[in-house]
């Protein structure tokens, strides 16, 4: 595994010198000497650029009890600095005609703007500020936790099928972390305060836990100036806590949820299994689920339980399939059905779970492959041409642990992968390291 | 205070250069012209046709006749079915569909290099050989009439309509886009490809592509997608700006608010003054940042969520125009605060500072448009459909900038007319006469 902290060893200037020698198009990636690790994508198409933050520290870090923390600091990083007034921030990104967002996910927190490529110093002097300087008064966390509390009634739980998601995944994860839902659950999000809040962000934010992502018109040389003199002049901390999540135990026994909900307009089948994740430089078992989830969930047109259970039998209204290999500790599968009114829930499980053993014992059709393969070759050609989702995936990846090469190499590797390893991958799909679920209408 | 410090700062920095925008004019061995902006970096392009004409061209008691037809492009063509267009194009990795709207329907692809002139062709089989079959002539009229009478019980919409008809009677803007509910359940096959003569013809396309091809390759695919399309056939509306009498109509609506629209005369966008204009509309009811309306009528009295204007400047004719909605009980008040915000505009109410703020965010919000090959094509298909110059988009910021607080006040004195103002207020109005 990479390490994420080496600290540079050579001068900036000689560092600006050699940049001339990658291509414009590759992204480039320098280290402060606090720590900070800065990616820098050239795309002079348009004068745009987007800026990111990503930090290390997710909702999977969040201590045992404290569940929604890493979220509710991500909200409470738009409130007052010493030097930004509560707000200003994304006041002054729209003044100047930009857009501003933040996200939390398991693994990762990240900030991003995206703006004129003229306005780019002014996005690196507020970011960096805040990076230290967040002063958290009493009257600005706590009306902020009662957005949070309202933001977990309005966006999950007055949605049964968000609701069901969270136990899903609280039932899939025995003793890891991913477990819990990224914006907490609600007793907990009841308890944080501005102190759990602020211990948090000083353990966890700092440069030397940060990595800049810039993209867009600009040069990097360039960037790499502005960066030393906002972010390279903060100090790293020390004893950033290694990111060494309690583990699963060998899952021996499949779960089994129903949850029943007046609100369920369409009952539904889901599964969700372990599946290994992508690892650094060991990627090809995960890029078999990616195209294993995209032969038989990929199209609503052709694809394979679709093609099954939709049009032939007709026993569906739905069908899908996905995986997630995105994380640092494990990654997820999942199948599911949507029956037709009057088949039951047992009846469409078992018609799902008979097209997947179908699908093992008769093998991958050669030309649906083919397409496959060319779809999601194009995918990642057309990708190229949105800088700020190009960003966001290569910031995603490398704050999971993933290298640029890892990257690079992830649509080759899913070009590369044969009939033989997707129904491995299939096969793979262990039922002891399940949980099916039922989400049905409540019984009047 | 300090938003202004950090604004200052922004604009006072040394900026590095930008990237410019690089334009080519095409012309095709056949003499059809098209703009490009070349860039070989990622293998693909994206090619956007538009066909000026669009809803303006339907008959004027079939409205919604070019939007059915468009509708109905991607439903099969020459001897392929909906299904088999479908999986042919996912083969491919490619995607081609239309869109239409008052003065235009477009065509916007997207392809690979490697296989782009097959998708080219299925674009121009949709293009020429539509099938609109009887099947799906049923269908889509179908969830066409389902969404056009869920939208008739929508007071935006029926403001929105009653406003038009009062100021464009007799002119092809009167008419709903889409059609109403009866006008769609009238129109017959041939109907249907009367409109696809009148929408498509080779004169009147304007033809943008950005990403990986050459000016030649451009130039041949033009040709191929106009080549079998007929001149001009259609006669189209005259220009005319909004002329209505002023005052206030009331539609009854049952519920607890008013909609209300509201507007005069606009500005036609290729008039002299439509720069300052565009800036004097940002300033006073534009969407991008907090607007002297949003502030007067939100912010200070709260009688609604949002307020907006725009410059409905179009091919065929323009308007001033904004819409809310408030409380019933709050409707007269509000009527009369956008009344005196009117006055406040015409009688040079506009500051510097406003100005300057409107320029900071015009300039920073001008550049996140051209992002990626699909806008940038579309940027320049419309820039062409609307006349202007090949080298606008990099001059265009430096044009903002050059506005001054004269410029704004001799056009506000011009555009503003609270005199003239109509209002449409659809719900149970209290406090109006």
């Amino acid at each position: 595994m990479f390490n994420p902290l080496r600290p540079l060893a050579v001068s900036l200037c000689v560092l600006a010198a050699t940049l001339t020698s990658a291509s414009a198009d590759d992204p480039q990636r320098f280290s402060l000497d606090n720590g900070m690790e800065v990616v820098v994508i050239e795309d002079h198409r348009a004068p745009v650029v987007v800026h990111m933050v990503w930090y290390r520290v997710g909702a999977a870090d969040d201590p045992a009890g404290h569940s929604g923390i890493a979220h509710y600091l991500e909200h409470l990083m738009f409130k007052a600095t010493d030097t930004l007034a509560e707000g200003e921030f994304s006041d002054t990104v729209e003044a100047n005609g930009g857009s501003d967002n933040a996200f939390t996910s398991w693994d990762y927190t990240a900030y991003f703007q995206r703006v004129a490529s003229d306005r780019l110093d002014l996005m690196m002097q507020m970011e960096a500020d805040r990076m230290v300087n967040l002063r958290l008064d009493r009257s600005d966390w706590l009306p902020e936790r009662d957005v949070i509390l309202r933001e977990r009634g309005q966006t999950l739980e007055s949605s049964p099928d968000r609701v069901f998601g969270e136990q899903m995944r609280a039932a899939l994860f025995q003793n890891h972390p991913y477990g819990r839902p990224i914006i907490g659950w609600r007793h907990e999000i009841a308890a944080l305060t501005g102190d759990i809040a602020t211990e948090f962000y000083r353990v966890h934010y700092a440069p030397n836990n940060a990595i800049l992502v810039v993209a867009g018109d600009v040069n990097a040389d360039e960037v790499l100036a502005l960066a030393q003199q906002y972010y390279g002049v903060i100090p790293p901390v020390a004893g950033i806590p290694a990111r060494a999540r309690p583990t699963e135990p060998p899952q021996m026994a499949e779960r089994r949820l129903i949850m029943r909900d007046a609100r369920v307009g369409q009952p539904y089948v889901n599964r969700l299994y372990l599946a290994p994740n992508r690892r650094p430089g060991d990627q090809r078992e995960a890029a078999a689920f990616q195209l294993l989830a995209a032969l038989l969930g990929g199209s609503s047109q052709t694809s394979v339980l679709e093609r099954r259970l939709t049009y032939d039998e007709g026993v569906s209204l739905g069908a899908w399939a996905g995986y997630n290999g995105d994380a640092i500790d494990h990654g997820s599968f999942s199948l599911g059905i949507v029956p037709v009114p009057g088949v039951s829930m047992q009846n469409a499980e078992d018609a799902l779970d008979r097209v997947l053993a179908e699908f093992i014992e008769t093998g991958v059709d050669a030309d649906q492959l083919d397409r496959v393969r060319m779809q999601l070759r194009a995918e990642a050609i057309y990708q190229e041409d949105d800088t700020q989702s190009r960003a966001r995936s290569i910031g995603a990846d490398l704050t999971v642990g993933l290298t640029l090469q890892d990257s690079e190499d992830w649509i080759d590797l899913l070009q590369s992968i044969t009939a033989e390893e997707v129904i491995d991958a299939a096969r793979a799909l262990d039922r002891r390291q399940s949980v099916t679920g039922w989400l049905m209408k409540e019984e009047a | 205070m300090r938003l202004l410090l950090s604004l200052a700062l922004a604009l006072g920095l040394a900026t590095p250069a930008l990237a410019t925008i690089d334009i080519q004019p095409v012309t095709s061995p056949q003499g059809r012209s098209a703009w490009l902006v070349e860039e070989h970096s990622i293998p693909f392009v994206s090619i956007e046709v538009i066909f000026a004409g669009g809803a303006s061209v339907d008959p004027a008691d079939r409205a919604g006749a070019v939007a059915l037809m468009t509708a109905l492009l991607n439903e099969g063509a020459g001897d392929l079915d909906s299904q088999g267009y479908a999986a042919a194009l996912e083969s491919l990795a490619g995607s081609v569909s239309f869109d239409s709207g008052r003065d235009q329907v477009s065509m916007t692809i997207r392809a690979l290099t490697e296989n782009r002139d097959q998708v080219v062709d299925l674009a121009i089989l949709a293009l020429t050989e539509a099938r609109f079959d009887d099947q799906s002539i049923d269908r889509v009229r179908a969830q066409m009439v389902a969404s056009l009478e869920r939208s008739a019980r929508d007071p935006n919409t029926i403001a929105q309509q009653v406003y038009a008809e009062l100021g464009y009677d007799g002119h092809a803007y009167a008419r709903a886009s889409d059609g109403t509910p009866d006008s769609v359940a009238l129109i017959t096959r041939d109907e249907i490809l009367d409109a696809h003569r009148a929408a498509f013809s080779s004169d009147l396309a304007y033809i943008g592509a950005a990403g990986d091809i050459t000016a030649e390759d451009l130039g041949l695919i033009v040709d191929r997608i106009l080549g079998d399309l007929p001149a001009a056939n259609a006669p189209l509306p005259m220009y005319r700006s909004y002329a209505a009498e002023p005052g206030v109509t009331i539609v009854d609506h049952p519920g607890p608010q008013s909609v209300i629209q509201f507007g005069h005369a606009g500005i036609p966008w290729n008039d002299d003054d439509f720069m300052p204009a565009y800036i004097l509309n940002e300033i006073f009811g534009g969407g991008g940042f907090n607007s002297r309306l949003m502030t007067e009528i939100r912010e200070e009295r709260g009688l609604t969520y949002g307020i907006y204007t725009s410059l409905a400047s179009f091919r065929f004719g323009d308007s001033f125009v904004g819409r809310f909605s408030t409380a019933n009980e709050t409707a007269g008040e509000a009527l009369a605060l956008v009344r005196e915000q009117f006055e406040w505009l015409a009688n040079g109410g506009i500051t510097q500072e406003d100005l300057s703020r409107a320029q900071t965010y015009l300039t920073g919000a001008y550049p996140l448009r051209f992002d990626g090959n699909e806008s940038i094509a579309s940027i320049l298909a419309s820039m062409q459909f609307q006349s202007f110059p090949l080298d606008y988009v990099n001059v265009r910021n430096d044009l903002v900038r050059a506005v001054t607080l004269d410029d704004i006040q001799r056009v506000a004195a011009r555009l503003a007319a609270p005199e003239a103002l109509r209002f449409v207020v659809v719900g149970q109005p209290q406090g109006i006469e």
